[in-house]
């Protein structure tokens, strides 16, 4: 729309100068002005002038790691720790593309989501190779399938030490439940649901009562977890081979999210919208599949006053993990070894056990998920729910789940066909199609 | 901009009747003449960095396999042949000049009637003339989510006037017509302020003793206002015109803003108001697919100039 304005202001007719003597000045002002716009593109001036090392994490929705900067801080006098959150991941994405395509901006520590480091495995030279400081020692100390996940393909280059794990529950508004005539003890409703068939039959009980709201919030969120829960691997096979129409685990997914839309259980409101938002606070649907950093847009979204009418059970099925992150280096900062310094601090056993009681972000290292501190800690907002004991259960024996190149796009475009059934607008097979279709051309 | 560079270099001659001594006449020679580049330097040093550069860099990532993690192999013309059979793009471009069109049309046929009562004699002109320019000043942002709300298939304002004329609710952003006309309303309704101001301008240069002799010969209002108004701002209406098609050709935020969720760069569940900007957009940085939405980006630009060839030939015709 700014073409308009531009347009607009230089269709004014530019006023003649005539005082002919002025000239002169004027070059020379002009000049001076250029050459001041010019230098303002210069450096980005990472040292402050206490002569302090500042170094810049880059990170986006909650990593809840203020004490933990206070406290690196305190022990390295030297250091200064500034970070720079974006609230939205899909607001981060487009950023952080232009960090690493411009080779600046991007800070000394730029967090990824598991679907991101995906994509730079296969190329991981624009991030420090955190084995060449000392980050193998820390090898035992994670889940062993998190730690390749940003290891290369070789084995020689760890471009991310893991921060969380998306450790799953099913999260539920005791007050629908109520009203729908269906426990509200979260043991009791774990035991509704030992299968996705059971939360369907479920889900099929508490839509006769007819309270007015959903069951659950989308279908997309239903599939993702289902979906995660399948195998060792979704789209791709390890080879990144596209596996979308021959892997069974994607398609049985589907037809399982298929028959709970087809089931009237979905709200239809897609998930991450304002109606989303509000249905939290309004109570517009009663159940949403809660991967563990979940809770703290649940918290913030229901509000205080909805505060105990939340609550988090046992996921149905086997345990699964969605999403979860990383730290990484990226090369272009100038303080690698400090930055690969703090990025071990950060995510070690005791890192996440700080991270994990302020945004409950599930911890990746054995040693913090073990930890007594973890397993015994309890959220008031969830009606004091065992979160540490809850999600520690869905992570242990967990298998990784390989994602593939082009995971996070074809993602979005099976969500979108979801959606697309959930309106009306195609039939399920012509949806699955459609998916299959575009996960391909996108994959090309 | 030509014009006004001849127009600003002084007559050097007559302007030196006696000469200088020798240095300081080299000076001034080279003052005289160097000068008034110097002065509309900036205006090209900026558009050389902010606009011929991006738009070269632009078509030398377009013709590689550019992803987040850095250049890949130089492809050619390949991203364009991709995209000349990518059924994803011709559907985005459909939708722009659909909405193109949604929100062009009315808007300037309501801009027109709304100056034409602007330039009546009426109580508080002031007053209402920059009322109607009151929507360009709020942000786009705002009005997107207002009017995501006003379409809101559950709760929106929309579906409950409808309602009272017993239609049935409308899922405003599961069909294409549906989600043009939402979106198209916010553009309309945000800019026709805007054309009118534009339009009350050119009519109020029109020489009052044209409508003299109109009424003397007897014309009516109507009359008046097709054989007068009309043809005396046509500067101002194909002013508007190419205004108002390059930026429906870049329409991005409002349909953004109406769509749902974290993917909803991609318009809808089948893209259904997608536009090309937008789609520029998911490709470059959504799939990390730098070089194809250069690409995407190079055929925006391309068609905009196409539109802006055919919008100056049919006006040249008939001016």
């Amino acid at each position: 729309m700014s073409a308009r304005l531009i347009r607009r202001r230089s269709a004014r007719p530019v006023r003649r100068m005539s005082a002919r003597r002025l000239r002169p000045l004027a070059a020379v002002a002009l000049a001076g002005a250029l050459m001041a716009t010019a230098a303002c593109g210069g450096g980005e001036g990472d040292e402050s002038g206490s002569g302090k090392t500042t170094l810049v994490v880059k990170t986006f929705a909650q990593f809840g790691y203020e004490d933990l900067y206070k406290e690196y801080e305190a022990a390295h006098p030297g250091i200064e720790i500034k970070e720079e959150n974006i609230a939205q991941f899909g607001d981060y994405l487009p950023k952080l593309q232009q960090w690493m395509a411009s080779g600046s901006g991007a800070g000394d520590i730029v967090a990824l989501e598991e679907g991101v480091i995906s994509k730079f495995i296969d190329k991981p030279d624009q991030f420090v190779n955190l084995l060449d400081h000392g980050a193998g020692d820390m090898e035992g100390e994670f889940l062993d399938w998190k730690w390749k996940q940003a290891l290369s393909a070789d084995g020689k280059h760890l471009i991310g030490l893991g921060t969380d794990v998306g450790a799953q529950g099913m999260c539920y508004r005791t007050d629908l439940f109520k009203k729908a005539g269906l426990p509200t003890d979260r043991e009791e409703v774990g035991k509704l649901w030992p299968t996705w068939d059971d939360f369907l039959a479920t889900g099929e009980k508490f839509t006769k009562a007819k309270t007015g709201a959903a069951f659950f919030d989308s279908a997309g969120m239903v599939y993702q977890n289902i979906l995660m829960q399948q195998g060792d691997h979704t789209y791709y096979d390890t080879d990144n081979k596209l596996v979308i129409d021959s892997n069974p685990a994607v398609k049985s997914a589907w037809d399982q999210t298929v028959e709970m839309i087809d089931a009237g259980l979905s709200g239809e409101i897609t998930a991450w919208s304002p109606q989303w938002n509000a249905g939290f606070k309004k109570g517009t649907f009663a159940t949403i599949p809660c991967p563990s950093w979940m809770l703290g847009t649940i918290e913030k979204q229901a509000g205080p006053e909805n505060a105990g009418k939340w609550d988090v059970a046992k996921v149905p099925g086997n345990g699964a993990v969605r999403g979860g992150s990383f730290l990484a280096v990226p090369k272009q900062s100038k303080h690698q070894k400090e930055a690969a310094e703090l990025a071990k601090f950060l995510t070690d056993a005791k890192g996440q056990t700080s991270a994990f009681k302020a945004k409950s972000n599930f911890p990746s290292a054995l040693k913090a998920i073990d930890d007594p501190a973890v397993q015994s800690f309890t959220n008031p907002y969830f009606n004091n729910a065992p979160v540490g004991k809850i999600f520690g259960e869905s992570v242990k024996g967990l298998k990784p789940v390989y994602l593939g190149p082009e995971n996070t796009p074809i993602n979005d475009r099976v969500g979108q066909a979801l959606i697309a059934v959930e309106q009306g607008k195609l039939k399920p097979d012509e949806a699955w199609d459609k998916a299959v279709d575009d996960a391909k051309s996108v994959a090309r | 901009m030509a014009l006004h560079l001849t127009k600003s270099r002084p007559p050097t001659a007559d302007l030196h009747p006696e000469p200088a001594p020798p240095r300081g006449r080299l000076l001034s020679r080279i003052d005289t003449r160097w000068s008034p580049y110097l002065f509309i330097a900036p205006f090209f040093v900026i558009f050389a960095v902010f606009g011929i550069y991006p738009l070269v860099y632009t078509a030398w990532v377009s013709m590689h396999d550019w992803e987040i993690a850095g250049k890949g192999e130089f492809v050619g013309l390949a991203n364009y042949t991709a995209l000349f059979a990518d059924a994803d793009f011709w559907n985005a471009l459909v939708n722009t000049l659909g909405m193109l069109v949604l929100a062009t049309v009315p808007q300037l046929v309501i801009a027109l009637a709304l100056a034409a009562l602007l330039n009546q004699s009426l109580r508080g002109a002031t007053f209402l003339r920059m009322g109607v320019l009151i929507p360009i000043v709020t942000s786009v942002a705002a009005v997107g989510i207002v009017f995501s709300q006003i379409y809101d298939r559950d709760v929106g304002m929309a579906n409950g006037l409808i309602g009272l004329f017993g239609i049935e609710p409308i899922d405003w952003r599961a069909d294409k017509w549906s989600s043009w006309i939402a979106i198209s309303s916010m553009v309309n309704w945000r800019w026709t302020g805007y054309n009118a101001i534009i339009y009350l301008a050119a009519m109020q240069s029109i020489p009052r003793e044209l409508y003299e002799a109109a009424r003397i010969d007897g014309a009516g209002w109507l009359r008046q206002f097709r054989s007068i108004t009309v043809p005396m701002i046509r500067p101002a209406v194909i002013f508007t015109l190419i205004v108002s098609t390059i930026a429906g050709m870049q329409l991005f935020t409002e349909p953004l803003m109406f769509g749902q969720g974290a993917y909803a760069i991609s318009g809808g569940s089948l893209r259904q108001f997608q536009t090309v900007a937008m789609y520029m957009f998911e490709k470059a940085f959504r799939d990390f697919d730098y070089g194809y939405g250069s690409a995407v980006a190079w055929m925006i630009f391309l068609v905009i100039m196409l539109l802006t060839a055919v919008n100056f030939l049919i006006t040249r015709k008939r001016g």
